[in-house]
């Protein structure tokens, strides 16, 4: 421990700190089910983060987009889960497609208005339960 | 404070962590603080089809207030040392 008040290495190590991540390439997922990836260079008690080069990654079935978005400070209580990217091993399976940002918001748009879809085919047939 | 002190005795087992996204995650507990906050080591995803985003993440800390279940190994859980220290904490002593 030195003088200063900040903890050792190994401490940070030991703890449940977010201090091991800082500087480290990281993935955020969020409350609302987004994905942010992006470098950690800040946080607090509360898992409030700064994310330096900061893009959201958006996955529609086997395609995905990267969306540049700069540097982001997420407030804590939208963080789910802050995982360390290991840089040896590939980050999505071979299968998977990137696409441009048009084209992962046209899928977007498409999965969504076929959940829609889904849903008022279910209203609609929902009357059918009286007679079963 | 008693599931803090418990949590620290399962540092090192392996535990699958449920969130409230129904995500599932397997690994190391590497350590837990007051806010139950949980850090996983040597982590895979139970779905891992289902989360192609997750397949290169190998620790994580996972915020306290998303977790659902915390399911622990079988010879994890002491239930009389349990029972006895939720009495004590109960007495408040």
């Amino acid at each position: 421990m030195s003088g200063s008040g900040f903890v050792g290495t190994e401490e940070i190590f030991l703890s449940t700190s977010l201090a091991s991540y800082l500087d480290k390439k990281l993935l955020v997922l969020l409350r609302d089910g987004r994905k942010l990836m992006g470098t950690l260079r800040s946080f607090d008690q509360y898992a409030n983060a700064v994310i330096e080069g900061a893009c959201e990654r958006i996955i529609v079935g086997e395609l995905f987009c990267d969306i540049p978005l700069g540097l982001y400070v997420i407030r804590g209580e939208n963080v789910v889960l802050i995982g360390e990217l290991d840089l040896k091993i590939q980050e999505l399976p071979d299968h998977m497609v990137r696409v441009s940002a048009q084209e992962i918001k046209d899928a977007q748009k498409a999965e969504i208005e076929a959940l829609d879809l889904k849903g008022t085919m279910r209203k609609r047939m929902e009357f059918l339960d009286f007679f079963d | 404070m008693l599931f803090f002190s418990y949590f620290k005795e399962l540092v090192g087992k392996e535990v699958t962590v449920e969130l409230k996204n129904d995500l599932a995650i397997r690994g190391i507990l590497h350590s837990v603080d007051q806010y139950l906050n949980i850090k996983l080591e040597h982590t895979r995803v139970v779905d891992q089809e289902k989360y192609p985003h997750m397949l290169s993440v190998r620790n994580c800390f996972i915020r306290g207030s998303v977790v659902r279940y915390v399911q622990l190994p079988p010879d994890g859980v002491d239930i009389d040392i349990l029972h006895d220290a939720t009495r004590r904490e109960a007495r408040g002593s």
